[in-house]
């Protein structure tokens, strides 16, 4: 029954890393942008929470919306002004340019706020859970960050499916030249995708700050979760990089319930494994 | 409508394009033909703002629209269906149709004209844009155009890889399309409907217009002599 | 005379890379000497600038010439170092010689991961070849033979003398540093080099013409891990103590990209100019602490939106310079005629 609890909490976790993981899903599929500074945007995210909480006194349920707004600006400046002059036929630049942010959002931060450890407190809600028979606790907040990675994962199909908007994505990640042609503008259309990818790291952020406590270098890890998410869903479908968030979550779930040196490993191992053995991911859609 | 002065094209330090003029009025249909490497499809992409050019070189209803970026043109009112049909893959046929009209010009082409021209298409109207036949396809690209309600309309090669009886079809559907004072430009390979179909005909060679003139008065020999530049 | 017509020669060599080579030469020849009349702490520095300038080199060669973005080199880097302890402290062997076999054990290494890490291309290579560097330093950390995550010291140098043990890392570093950057250039100018320089610039095309994409690039990746593991245990030679976190980090990714394109991508001459002026930096505000980071990571990000070829790229184009000329160059010789000059165009 410990192995089933484990499993719980793992698919559970695995709703975090949907959060984290859909935003870089999204910036890769419309514009095949891989933002190694994706982590410590989250991180940055979880801070600008813990701003918001400090100086306005308010729950960080009720900051979120804030912080969801500040990051989708962000998003979509950071992409017109820096990013969209990076993308062109050579993959270097926009690797590099995001390694650089990388490198100085954490020196930023640590700065700003220094090595100690800082958390989002919600009071009760952080620890009430639901007991279901003796071994499995499902925790509220666990539950609720992952109804919300669910909802923002129908939210994206939705938006690319049914809206306009989202034609004008998937139009400019098929043909960029032919999309401006139809009056799409690809640098505002650019600018928009990673303002939302931006949202999603934003709830990502604060609901990790939340889960966990954070220091500035906590980033990369994050970047490195949310990667191994997309590759074993695979590419080109949100549902996709749900369920290999889930996977993930629950590899590491194993992992550490085996050895807690050995959590983080597991999760690599496993992603490895669907590299080598299915490397398009288990759910790919063609695209 | 469209007045072309002296138009010079390069890519990178390749030129494409040698000083071209070109003219096209209201409801007129023009041709455009030449061997490949010509410069034809390099001429349309300038025009349609996928390439840039320098303002007064390209004037479109009395305005310079050089410089300007391809978003910008085509609410203008130049629409171009290009070269190889390149339909948006991850999107059904009837997507591909209202992305056409994003250009946010109102008019008489609506999705349902578009079906009208071209029934086949309602048929297939969810189905994925590159499991259609190629002449399908080709349907699809115009319609595309079409729904931004344009005043000028560009095919480049829509015949290119097409069997001749489908290519008639869509040829023959080109006077339905031309209403309202459409000009179309038409660039071919196949010389015989280039001229059969169009009012005034261009050919280039290398870069530069080697002859221009009515379609029905240019005789064979002019016009072998201006493609092969014997 | 048309083209075609004209006779011509097929040149390398420049008047520059004449000069440079002159230069070269005797700024080797006065770094060989220094044990003789030069401090420790210098040969020290020393060593840990070629490092960098290696690392830097075999970085270069990876996504420069070969295309492969890859951010965890730091893998193969940790593999060298923990060899050398390996094989020094554990097997008895002398540790200079390990240095070299460090170099073939990360080699070996980067054969099946190259397997893995080839199903993915670009940025989603870069990302997968740093989870395999975190794979390694978790397996490493969590192995108590290897000294777990507190790591261990290189006590088999304490056979030698101080000055012996300085002075022996110093040679070998500069042959190191000598006989890296000379197998680099050497490969560019080669057949190999060419075929590189055709799958930088276009993949199709290049398999069109019948270059096995695939072969080059795994035995670039390879070569690159060579270099990178033999760097890794001379590194640890110098600074005789090692642990998992400082061996795998990707902070030696984020030095060497620094390095690679403040200098300039895709030239032999960029490497070196960059590691000269990371390390000037590196003087001047490593008091600074994160300021100091904070400021690299923005020259990187301006030099790379706004002058991606780096500074030698910068030169290269302006006064066509080359000190280590890869270029073959068309000169067009005209027949000598009685009454007129001869005259030369390329």
């Amino acid at each position: 029954m410990v192995w089933v609890n484990t499993i719980v909490q793992g698919v559970l976790l695995g709703g975090l890393y949907a959060l984290f993981a859909i935003g870089l899903s999204l910036a890769y599929g419309v514009m095949r942008l891989v933002n190694i500074a994706h982590g410590d945007f989250i991180v940055l995210a979880a801070y600008i929470g813990l701003l918001v909480v400090t100086t306005l006194g308010v729950h960080p349920f009720v900051a979120l919306p804030a912080v969801v707004v500040l990051m989708f600006l962000l998003g979509y400046l950071l992409q017109r002004g820096v990013l969209n002059l990076t993308l062109g036929p050579d993959i270097l630049p926009p690797l590099l340019v995001t390694f650089g942010l990388s490198i100085i959002i954490q020196n930023v931060l640590l700065e700003s706020f220094s090595a100690d450890s800082k958390a989002l407190e919600i009071g009760p809600l952080q620890t009430a859970s639901i007991h279901l028979g003796e071994q499995i606790a499902v925790g509220w907040f666990p539950l609720i960050m992952f109804l919300v990675a669910l909802a923002l994962t129908v939210g994206l199909e939705l938006l690319f499916a049914r809206t306009p908007l989202g034609m004008a994505f998937r139009a400019t990640s098929d043909d960029q030249q032919i999309a401006q042609l139809m009056g799409i503008r690809n640098r505002h259309v650019y600018g928009l995708a990673m303002g939302i990818s931006f949202a999603l790291i934003a709830v990502g952020g604060v609901f990790m700050g939340i889960k966990t406590t954070f220091t500035p270098d906590l980033g990369p890890g994050f970047l490195l979760f949310a990667f191994e998410a997309v590759v074993i869903g695979g590419l080109g479908s949100f549902w996709g990089t749900f369920a290999g968030s889930v996977i993930l979550g629950v590899a590491q779930g194993i992992g550490f319930q085996l050895n807690p040196g050995w959590g983080i490993l597991a999760g690599h191992l496993v992603f490895l494994a669907v590299l080598l053995f299915k490397p398009t991911g288990l759910f790919a859609r063609t695209r | 409508m469209l007045s072309v002065h002296n138009l010079e094209a390069y890519y990178g330090d390749f030129q494409a394009l040698f000083g071209i003029d070109f003219e096209i009025a209201a409801g007129e249909t023009v041709a455009i033909i030449g061997a490949n490497g010509a410069g034809k499809s390099t001429f349309l992409k300038t025009i349609c703002g996928l390439m840039r050019t320098p303002p007064d070189t390209v004037r479109f209803e009395g305005a310079p629209i050089g410089g300007a970026g391809a978003s910008e043109i085509v609410k203008k009112g130049i629409a171009l269906v290009p070269e190889g049909r390149r339909l948006f893959r991850s999107l059904s046929v009837e997507e591909n149709l209202r992305i056409g009209g994003f250009a946010g010009r109102g008019g008489a082409w609506t999705l349902d004209r578009v079906y009208e021209l071209f029934p086949i298409l309602k048929d297939k109207r969810d189905a994925p844009a590159p499991s259609l036949s190629g002449g399908q396809q080709q349907m699809v690209a115009i319609g595309r155009a079409l729904m931004s309600n344009p005043r000028l309309l560009m095919c480049d090669e829509v015949s290119l890889g097409l069997a001749p009886i489908v290519v008639k079809d869509i040829y023959d559907a080109l006077p339905d399309i031309c209403t309202g004072g459409l000009a179309v430009i038409v660039v071919e390979q196949d010389i015989e409907t280039a001229l059969r179909m169009s009012d005034r005909v261009y050919c280039f060679m290398h870069g530069k217009v080697s002859l221009t003139g009515r379609s029905a008065e240019l005789s064979h020999e002019q016009i072998s002599a201006a493609y092969f530049g014997l | 005379m048309s083209a075609a017509e004209r006779d011509y020669l097929i040149e390398r060599v420049t008047l520059a890379s004449r000069i440079g080579l002159v230069l070269a030469s005797v700024a080797i020849a006065a770094l060989i000497s220094l044990p003789w009349w030069g401090e420790s702490s210098t040969m020290r520095l020393i060593v840990e600038l070629i490092c960098y300038l290696v690392l830097a080199q075999m970085w270069n060669l990876l996504a420069g010439y070969g295309g492969l973005i890859s951010i965890g080199q730091q893998a193969f880097f940790g593999i060298g170092g923990y060899s050398l302890f390996l094989l020094a402290n554990s097997a008895g062997i002398n540790p200079f010689v390990s240095i070299l076999l460090g170099g073939l054990i990360a080699a070996a290494f980067a054969v099946p991961t190259s397997a893995v890490v080839f199903r993915l291309q670009g940025g989603y290579f870069a990302v997968g070849t740093w989870v395999v560097a975190e794979v390694y330093r978790l397996l490493v950390m969590n192995a108590p033979v290897l000294g777990g995550g507190s790591g261990q010291s290189l006590r088999a140098m304490l056979q030698f003398s101080k000055s012996t043990r300085e002075s022996v890392t110093y040679w070998v570093a500069l042959a190191i540093a000598v006989g890296g950057v000379g197998l680099i250039y050497w490969l560019l100018r080669s057949r190999f080099g060419l075929a590189l320089t055709a799958i930088r610039d276009s993949e199709a095309a290049s398999e069109s013409q019948g270059v096995d994409v695939r072969r080059y690039k795994f035995f670039v990746y390879v070569l690159a891990a060579f270099g990178s593991g033999l760097v890794g245990a001379l590194y640890y030679v110098n600074a005789l103590r090692i642990a998992p976190d400082a061996a795998f980090s990707i902070g030696w990714t984020a030095s060497i990209i620094f390095i690679v394109v403040i200098g300039g991508i895709g030239t032999i001459e960029g490497p070196v100019i960059g590691t000269i002026v990371f390390f000037l930096l590196r003087e001047l505000l490593a008091d600074y602490g994160s300021w100091y980071m904070i400021g690299l990571g923005l020259v990187a990000v301006v030099v790379m939106v706004k002058w991606p070829r780096g500074v030698w790229g910068f030169v290269q184009q302006k006064f066509d310079l080359r000190f280590f000329p890869v270029q073959r160059r068309v000169r067009f010789i005209e027949p000598a005629r009685t009454d007129e000059p001869v005259s030369r165009e390329s």
